[in-house]
């Protein structure tokens, strides 16, 4: 922010942190369908880790939750 | 002894009474082999994301399991064989989670997190108002 630089250019983003890193982060479970639904796609992909900012550790730990509640169907595969 | 979650999901046309006495049945098979069931959680009736053999809907059961590899492996056999259960998953864990799963827990949880949004939602006019002076400072410099 004080790099006058960022703050001249119209769509500067200041990048955000990791949502499961930090004091109070939400544990990621293959249960919680509201937190998982927010890190796929309208179509039923996974988010890639780039657009939603979480970390590389947790986007795998991420990616195994989202399949495992596929696979018991809490979570669909696709969504025609 | 291990610790496993093994989720099942029963036919939606088995009534409720009959998906208890099936877990009770699955607990019994589970101490029998020299296991321990730590919790049960019956999710109720649940829409599937998508079709199983047919069904749109199932039971859900959770079972937390502290058992040896052996017994888990039998449960799976046996549940293979009904062919009420539709679906079964078995997932080693680190340590069984106390109280009622992410699932179960009641709507207290999803106000906190609305409330959490809204703490983020107050450091937005903040970022714009730090963003100004800075603009106002370039502005300066061209001039």
């Amino acid at each position: 922010m004080s790099n006058p630089q960022f703050a001249r250019r119209p769509f500067f983003r200041r990048r955000k942190a990791c949502p499961f890193t930090g004091p109070n982060a939400p544990k990621i479970d293959y249960k919680d369908t509201r937190l998982l639904q927010r890190y796929v796609s309208e179509r039923g992909k996974i988010v890639p880790s780039r657009i939603t900012a979480v970390s590389a550790k947790k986007q795998r730990e991420l990616a195994k939750a989202i399949k495992r509640a596929r696979n018991i169907a809490l979570i669909p595969f696709v969504v025609q | 002894m291990a610790l496993y979650e093994h989720i099942i999901i029963v036919r939606q046309d088995v009534s409720s009474a009959q998906v208890e006495s099936l877990t009770e049945e699955l607990s019994a098979l589970v101490s029998e082999n020299g296991g321990s069931v730590e919790k049960v959680e019956q999710w109720g009736l649940r829409n599937l994301a998508y079709r199983i053999k047919k069904n749109r809907k199932g039971h859900y059961v959770l079972l937390n399991l502290d058992a040896p590899a052996a017994a888990v492996a039998e449960l799976e056999r046996i549940e293979r064989i009904n062919e009420d259960i539709i679906r079964i998953m078995t997932i080693r864990v680190e340590e069984l989670e106390e109280g009622p799963s992410a699932m179960l827990r009641s709507s207290d949880e999803r106000d906190e997190r609305r409330g959490r949004r809204d703490d983020r939602g107050d450091r937005r006019p903040r970022r714009d108002n730090d963003s100004k002076p800075a603009e106002k400072a370039s502005e300066g410099e061209n001039a």
